[in-house]
């Protein structure tokens, strides 16, 4: 047998009211790259909390060994003295503070009782080498962009002199190139002996790398498959993943039946205030009834800025030029309440951050938005609610043990099916989905896919941004592409391909 | 056999207790914590703390932190603080004296005219906040400032003002009246509310539970929903019969429990109610869900001004007199009334209901120590110490709840 870094032995850890993981045994080969895949609330994210430590000792039942020891931890700072770091899925970088202060906070380098900066920015910039990162280390990570943050978190790691370096979803918010480049990374750390165990749903970027792929479904390990003598498939790491196979990723519409064009939006133009700078320029575009229509764009084109501008958030943002118009008439939203009153929905693409209130249940955050339609008088009928509910619970399948459950405790593929079901229930003409699959596996996009469609069909008008190319491409009937916070191009679906798309977005 | 059963039966009930227990541990500690309390103050006091003279003492002390307390509990939630209550309550219990005593206006146009008054306060701190976007914190830190100024600018000529009034004076002293004609030397009409509660309480605890199990969702055993309810029932007895061989039920008591309902069906029944837990538990999300934060907000403010002008009266009408010194420390009271009953320290979640029993923690401990003698600098170190033991044990079951 060879030398295995890590095994974790029978590991079972319950959460109220849900096992979490039941029985997983996992073993890490030293030096291998080991992709962990499961669906949404397969436990994989739990199963590196309880290996980091964020689950101390005792709140789980089975065994960790470590280079042959057992371990018990009892806190991340435990794992991290044995080279055990874990870069989580929510990057914890301190925005306001330079890149150099962030990759040694926590463990400063000292000079007797006080904190040695020259020696800590020397380090740093040998670390953003390794990382190939070519930023002056004092620059504030706020002025990053995300790509840029999680190699940041990786010289974070890499400073604490690392053996074991657990990376959850690394590139789930990354664009192409800054994927590759990460990717490229792992692979070179894995040349300086660091293992490595990384959590993805890109299927494609698992088969790339992994040396070795673990299946996790439903709390338990359904398969270990070697990687390095044979090219494992898609559709055999899918099969493992659902239990079934998935003849299409996308699927087909029943009927397609577009209509006028019933939401448009004309030179909008936008300031960021907080940028000092114009964000979008000109930008025209729009919707007709019953179409899917893409929206692509890198990164930072201002896809996300746009919906937000559109959807009334204007705090936040300035806008100096434009109109709106929905079925002919000019719209002005003056915040969200005025925009969902005429009919316009936006499912943000950060659902913890400002998508659902994670300490309330489902059914709270299923009726927000529509409890005008709830209540009679002063009174919420809060049996209608219930039922309601219920009915979506079934309808869309969220996996829940009821529908009293706090938002915070789903997965999340669950939590993006209550904030559909929360906009499904108040029935806008146009919904507007700001990455609606990020972070999310196979089964549950699949499933997400399957409901735009069902959507559409009865009449609803859709607005899809994303930065995956194929989702995009296999999903829309029209697409926009983004750069640089202006419209570089309009597409067909039949018309377009990854390199047309692509040239788009790069065109500034 | 047959006993075996019931060995079986038994064990289930105190399996399910245990869990009861473990979840709702927040809760009991703070029932538990006031029980103690009482009990260890009619201990020390030979018994003069439980008598129905005190107890109604202790109602009427409590009306003006309780309508405090109530209302800041909807700020905390929406992650806001209110610092200048205090001084609110006091310059609107001195417009309240003038308005009686100077303008000779009726006691129910005075009442009026001085929750119009918090209104207007709870306008201009709530525009602050919502509008201008200057921090709670520190518009009514500015807000302690200028009220406690007014409050002895109203004063100043003619220092504290004694009122006259039997009305106004009753809000805080008087008791309801009993059924006309009847003298069975205890208070029957206080009986007859009493026994109108129970059966309230017993009939709503049923349909609750019915309408849960009809949705299939988890109900405690029968036993123990039994059991809960008779504990309730013994509970609005005993209190119930102690005001009877008194005077009744303090007028007080009316004020505050009206104020409650009011409050507790709005926050549990109505969308505002959602609305504010919505916006505590996270704010970007309610305002992308289409909720106004700051509509919300600003109510919230209002809704506090207006109840900190109602504890005014009520402060007021307690002393018979308006008075410079009104007012000093009662926001310490109500937040901490607040936080002792369970509100989160990191907002979206809190109760009214549990609140009033934040509420009687902090009075008892005031009352009790006062008939014990205790000097009045460790009474403030006492409540000090409890608030800081509550807030730190709900923080940390908060926390394992996850």
């Amino acid at each position: 047998m060879s030398d295995c870094i890590l095994e974790m032995r029978n590991i079972t850890k319950v959460f109220p009211g849900v096992k979490a993981l039941n029985d997983v045994n996992f073993k890490v080969e030293r030096g291998e790259i080991h992709c962990l895949v499961g669906e949404n609330g397969a436990g994989k994210s739990t199963l590196m909390k309880v290996l980091s430590g964020v689950y101390h000792h005792g709140t789980y039942t089975g065994d960790i060994v470590y280079n042959s020891e057992i371990q018990q931890f009892q806190s991340i700072k435990d794992s991290e003295t044995k080279g055990i770091v874990i870069v989580a899925q929510e990057l914890a970088l301190i925005p306001e503070l330079s890149i150099y202060e962030n990759i040694y906070f926590g463990h400063e380098i000292m000079n007797g009782k006080t904190i040695n900066w020259n020696e800590t920015i020397v380090k740093s910039t040998e670390l953003l080498k390794k990382v190939r990162l070519d930023v002056d280390p004092s620059t504030k990570v706020k002025d990053l962009g995300v790509g840029k943050r999680q190699l940041i978190e990786i010289a974070k790691a890499l400073s604490k002199d690392v053996k074991l370096l657990i990376l959850d979803e690394p590139t789930a918010a990354l664009n192409e190139d800054d994927s590759q480049n990460l990717l490229e990374i792992i692979k070179e750390l894995k040349e300086n002996g660091v293992t490595c165990i990384m959590i993805s749903h890109k299927l494609k970027e698992i088969i790339a790398i992994a040396d070795t792929i673990t299946v996790l479904r439903d709390g338990a390990t359904i398969c270990s498959m070697d990687a390095k003598k044979q090219v494992i498939s898609e559709a055999e790491i899918i099969k493992n993943m659902v239990g079934r196979e998935i003849d299409s990723i996308y699927p087909k519409r029943q009927k397609r039946e577009i209509g006028d064009v019933c939401f448009e939006i004309k030179d909008w133009t936008v300031d960021d205030p907080a940028k000092g700078r114009e964000i979008l320029h000109n930008v025209c575009m729009n919707v007709k009834k019953g179409e899917i229509v893409g929206l692509q764009g890198l990164m930072g084109a201002g896809r996300t800025e746009l919906a937000l501008s559109v959807f009334g958030n204007s705090p936040k943002y300035k806008i100096k030029n434009g109109t709106i118009t929905m079925n002919g008439k000019t719209k002005d939203f003056k915040n969200p309440k005025d925009a969902i009153k005429a009919g316009v929905a936006y499912v943000t693409e950060d659902r913890k951050g400002n998508g659902l209130v994670l300490i309330q249940d489902i059914k709270y955050n299923i009726s927000i938005s529509g409890l005008d339609m709830l209540t009679k008088g002063l009174v919420i009928n809060q049996n209608e609610e219930i039922k309601i509910a219920n009915q979506f619970k079934d309808s869309i399948n969220i996996k829940a043990p009821s529908i009293t459950q706090k938002v915070g405790n789903l997965s999340g593929g669950n939590q993006q099916k209550v904030q559909l079901a929360k906009w499904m229930f108040i029935n806008p003409q146009v919904l507007i989905l700001d990455e609606p699959t990020r972070g999310i596996d196979v089964g549950a996009k699949f499933e997400i896919y399957t409901l735009m469609n069902r959507l559409v069909e009865q009449g609803m008008s859709i607005i899809m941004i994303s930065s995956e190319l194929p989702e995009i491409l296999g999903m829309s009937d029209r697409l926009y592409v983004m750069s640089e916070g202006t419209i570089t191009g309009e597409l067909m679906a039949e018309d377009a391909n990854e390199q047309n798309v692509m040239a788009m977005a790069i065109k500034s | 056999m047959e006993q075996q059963k019931q060995v079986v039966a038994k064990s289930n009930v105190f399996k399910e207790l245990g869990t009861l227990l473990k979840q709702n541990i927040r809760d009991y500690v703070m029932y538990i914590a006031l029980v103690i309390i009482m009990a260890f103050f009619t201990y020390k006091t030979n018994g003069a703390f439980i008598t129905a003279r005190n107890l109604s003492n202790l109602i009427n002390q409590s009306g003006y932190v309780a309508v405090l307390a109530i209302g800041m509990t909807l700020i905390l939630i929406l992650k806001h603080i209110d610092l200048s209550v205090g001084f609110v309550a006091g310059f609107s219990g001195a417009v309240a004296a003038i308005v009686l005593t100077q303008l000779k206006l009726n006691v129910w146009v005075t009442v009026i005219v001085v929750l119009l008054v918090g209104l207007v306060i709870g306008l201009y701190q709530g525009l602050l906040v919502t509008r201008v976007g200057v921090p709670a914190f520190v518009t009514t830190l500015a807000g302690m400032f200028i009220f406690r100024g007014l409050l002895s600018l109203t004063l100043q000529k003619t220092g504290t003002i004694i009122i006259p009034d039997a009305t106004f004076n009753a809000f805080s002293n008087g008791f309801i009246p009993d059924i006309p004609g009847l003298n069975l030397g205890i208070h029957f009409l206080t009986l007859l509310i009493g026994a109108v509660a129970i059966v309230l309480v017993i009939i709503s605890q049923i349909k609750n539970r019915k309408n849960k199990l009809k949705y299939n969702f988890k109900v405690v055993s029968m036993p123990i929903f039994i059991f809960t309810i008779l504990f309730a029932s013994v509970i609005i007895t005993m209190i119930i019969v102690l005001l009877a061989k008194y005077s009744g039920i303090p007028w007080t008591a009316v004020i505050v429990a009206v104020v409650l309902l009011i409050y507790n069906f709005m926050l549990n029944k109505t969308r505002l109610g959602r609305y504010i837990y919505g916006i505590g538990g996270n704010d970007q999300a309610a305002e992308l869900s289409g909720i106004d934060v700051k509509q919300v907000t600003l109510f919230a403010f209002c809704s506090m001004s207006v109840l900190a002008a109602l504890a005014g009266i009520l402060y007021t009408s307690r002393l018979q007199s308006a008075a410079p010194a009104a007012g000093v420390g009662f926001e310490l009271d109500a937040i901490a009334s607040s936080f002792i009953g369970g509100t989160a320290v990191s907002g979206g979640i809190g109760k009214v209901t549990n609140t009033i029993i934040g509420v009687l923690v902090i009075m008892s401990l005031t009352n009790g120590m006062n008939l014990m003698g205790v000097d009045i600098s460790y009474q403030y170190i006492v409540k000090g110490a409890i608030f800081i033991i509550a807030v730190a044990f709900d923080v940390r079951t908060r926390k394992k709840g996850r």
